[in-house]
């Protein structure tokens, strides 16, 4: 392996996860050759920082300035989960796999067999028996290997969920994964889930994480999902409470067979430091994928979602929307590229990216990116910034709102057309519940 | 009643309104016509109480209070209802949950409860259907794909909703056809009331064969020029503001 010629000083935190990993841990079970070249990589790269061009507007080796330990799986602290499970993490009927301070933990997961269709396993009891499905899964060289966040997951696994959805399966009850952490000091997890749905088979799937006492946490999470050909996958995912100082990160792999559709939303309703980044390919014709998102930040929070499509064949269909509103010091960012490649002809995609400012101090970041090589494709992006706009604000106030009532009203109108773009009526009443809290907090009410 | 005086605004250091008196009893109609440019929205503003505007001397009373001194929000709940010439477009906000948060509102800025869902739906209907606004349009996010003339008609609709002590109509007739017309000013024609009164601002006497006023006011250079009956319409509509405004006709 090349080593850079100029090796730049190590930071605290990095010299910690590289030793830690170094010294073997014994939780760390299986794939034990793809843990130590994803260390190799995370070592030469570090962590990432303005400097590397995916990370130029989250700074994350100043953000996580030490490394946080995990935590070793206890019982004595099961009643804060099962608290912190009360939350609206999930749809009420799910049928919830729950991460406790980085293992999979039966007793808080739902009773009974998973639905019909449905197998399960934990990611620590794949890896132990080479699990090959597993295997090739994380083995797989998709956009995104290359990340150092990425690669630190890869090195580091704890434990996740590995579910398979039988071809033809029509799953009703929908499917949550929750990672919880107890919190209440700084501590870390490292955790990669994969669902991998068969041939024609349909499943929604809810995902969040939560820590119970928000403090400094820091979570490392990837989730891969393989979309068979005609599979359909609805994905929501929600970043739940955490601390100020806590950095949650979060890696989405997506490949799609052909006639398949993925859609997914996020919900970022509360913020230390946020990266979701999304690496989604396309690899079959006449698949479509429609990823959007909310982010609702104040204080000091910080969201950045990143994503990149590939569009590695023809016909296929990609939408991104994502919206933030942004008060006080917040900063928001949206990085997307969308990548069409030479032979990925008929190509549809459209990229939007839209921010209300409200704070003097907050800022937002947007960098949408179109790579196209195929010359016959519809691709579009736009991305606006904006404030509150003072003549629809005059309009409500001139029949009786009060200037709060007025933007809060046409803040839930901005969040609202974001979460139109999740179907299931359900999810979107929970999202929309959520953000109505947070609007609520925001005017005293 | 209301009684503007002696007011002068000014917008970015531009003089609008250029010691304005105007005095409209209770229950009356007034009309005020003039040409382009002469402030006659920038009035209908600033006593709604839009921010954009320096007031530099003056007061608009309501019954006797200065509502100078308040917000939009606080004028709209004394009583003041502007029907914008341009009504604002609300994506995302249904228009059904725009009226509801406006009639609670000023409910509870009256002290009164907030009205129960059923009773307030049948309002709207009822009001809905004198007006010709299609229940389909309640449901879509306030004014957004309607004609000129589905805004329009929506303005009245809140106007009747919300019952206020002044109605002040900034060229509600401007992109109305004449049906479309008729049925806006026979829903103001309803609304008319012994404690209710109106300010109409018009470019044309058309809109006043309608909604016939007490007083006409011609305002010309930010003041009041004259002040007259219905009659004094109709020689505007002959002889044109050339005399108001020192301009040939």
């Amino acid at each position: 392996m090349n080593k850079p010629i100029l090796q730049r000083a190590r930071t605290e935190a990095e010299t910690a996860l590289i030793e830690r990993f170094d010294q073997g841990d014994r939780r760390l079970v299986g794939a034990t050759d793809l843990r130590a070249a994803a260390m190799q990589r995370f070592a030469d790269a570090g962590l990432p920082n303005r400097r590397v061009e995916a990370w130029h507007y989250t700074d994350l080796r100043g953000a996580m300035r030490t490394a946080a330990l995990a935590r070793a799986p206890d019982t004595a602290t099961l009643p804060l989960a099962r608290q912190c499970l009360a939350k609206p993490l999930a749809q009420t009927n799910a049928h919830r796999f729950v991460i406790f301070n980085g293992a999979y933990n039966e007793e808080l997961s739902s009773d009974g067999a998973p639905p019909a269709g449905v197998t399960v396993s934990s990611l620590a009891s794949a890896l132990a028996v080479g699990d090959a499905d597993v295997l090739d899964v994380l083995k797989a060289d998709t956009p995104g290997t290359g990340d150092a966040i990425v690669a630190l997951n890869t090195a580091l696994m704890q434990d996740g969920v590995v579910i398979r959805v039988a071809p033809g399966a029509k799953v009703e009850r929908p499917l949550a994964i929750l990672n919880l952490m107890t919190g209440g000091f700084a501590q870390a997890a490292f955790l990669r889930s994969i669902l991998i749905v068969g041939a024609g088979a349909s499943i929604m799937l809810d995902e969040a994480t939560a820590v119970c006492m928000p403090d400094a946490t820091q979570a490392n999470e990837a989730l891969t999902v393989v979309v068979g050909d005609g599979a359909r996958v609805d994905y929501a995912a929600q970043v739940a409470e955490q601390g100020a100082n806590s950095v949650a990160l979060h890696s989405l792999f997506v490949t799609m067979g052909a006639n398949a559709q993925f859609n997914g939303f996020c919900l970022v309703p509360t913020a230390g430091l946020v990266r979701r980044q999304i690496f989604a390919r396309l690899e079959g014709e006449h698949s479509t994928i429609s990823l959007g998102g909310l982010s609702l930040l104040r204080g000091k929070e910080h969201s950045d979602t990143t994503l990149v499509i590939d569009h590695a064949v023809p016909n296929c269909v990609s939408r991104e929307f994502f919206r933030h509103i942004l008060d006080h010091e917040a900063t928001g960012v949206f990085q997307g590229k969308v990548v069409v490649r030479q032979h990925a002809q008929k190509t549809d995609g459209g990229m939007k990216s839209q921010a209300l400012v409200l704070g003097e101090d907050a800022s937002m970041n947007n960098k949408p990116e179109l790579e196209i090589f195929a010359d016959d494709v519809v691709c579009g992006h736009g991305a606006t910034v904006g404030q509150l706009d003072k003549n629809q604000i005059f309009y409500l106030q001139a029949r009786g709102l009060s200037r709060g009532e007025a933007e809060s009203l046409l803040l839930e109108a901005f969040a609202n057309e974001a979460l139109d773009l999740v179907a299931d009526e359900a999810v979107r009443a929970r999202f929309a519940g959520q953000t109505d809290d947070w609007l609520a907090h925001r005017s005293g009410r | 009643m209301l009684e503007v005086k002696n007011l002068h605004v000014s917008v970015g250091g531009r003089k609008i309104l250029d010691g304005l008196n105007l005095t409209v009893k209770d229950g009356e109609v007034a009309a005020i016509m003039g040409p382009n440019g002469t402030g006659k929205s920038t009035l209908s503003y600033v006593i709604a109480g839009r921010e954009d505007y320096e007031v530099e001397e003056g007061e608009v009373l309501l019954d006797g209070v200065n509502i100078l001194e308040m917000d939009a929000t606080e004028r709209a709940n004394a009583g003041v209802f502007l029907a914008f010439q341009y009504p604002l477009e609300i994506p995302g906000v249904a228009t059904m949950t725009f009226l509801k948060a406006a009639l609670n509102a000023q409910a509870r800025a009256k002290g009164q409860g907030e009205l129960q869902t059923p009773e307030f739906m049948k309002k709207v209907r009822e009001a809905a259907q004198k007006l010709g606004v299609a229940q389909d349009m309640l449901k879509r996010p306030l004014n957004v794909g309607f004609s000129g003339g589905e805004k329009k008609r929506m303005e009245i609709l809140q106007m009747a909703l919300l019952q206020p002590k002044i109605g002040i109509l900034d060229e509600t007739d401007s992109g109305l056809d004449i049906d479309a017309l008729r049925i806006v000013a026979d829903g103001v024609n309803a609304l008319r009331a012994q404690d209710r009164s109106f300010l109409v601002i018009t470019h044309y006497q058309r809109l006043l064969d309608y909604i016939k006023p007490d007083t006409v006011h011609v305002m010309a250079r930010g003041k009041i020029a004259r002040t007259g009956g219905p009659e004094l319409a109709l020689e505007l509509e002959k002889s044109g503001y050339a005399a108001f405004t020192g301009e040939a006709a």
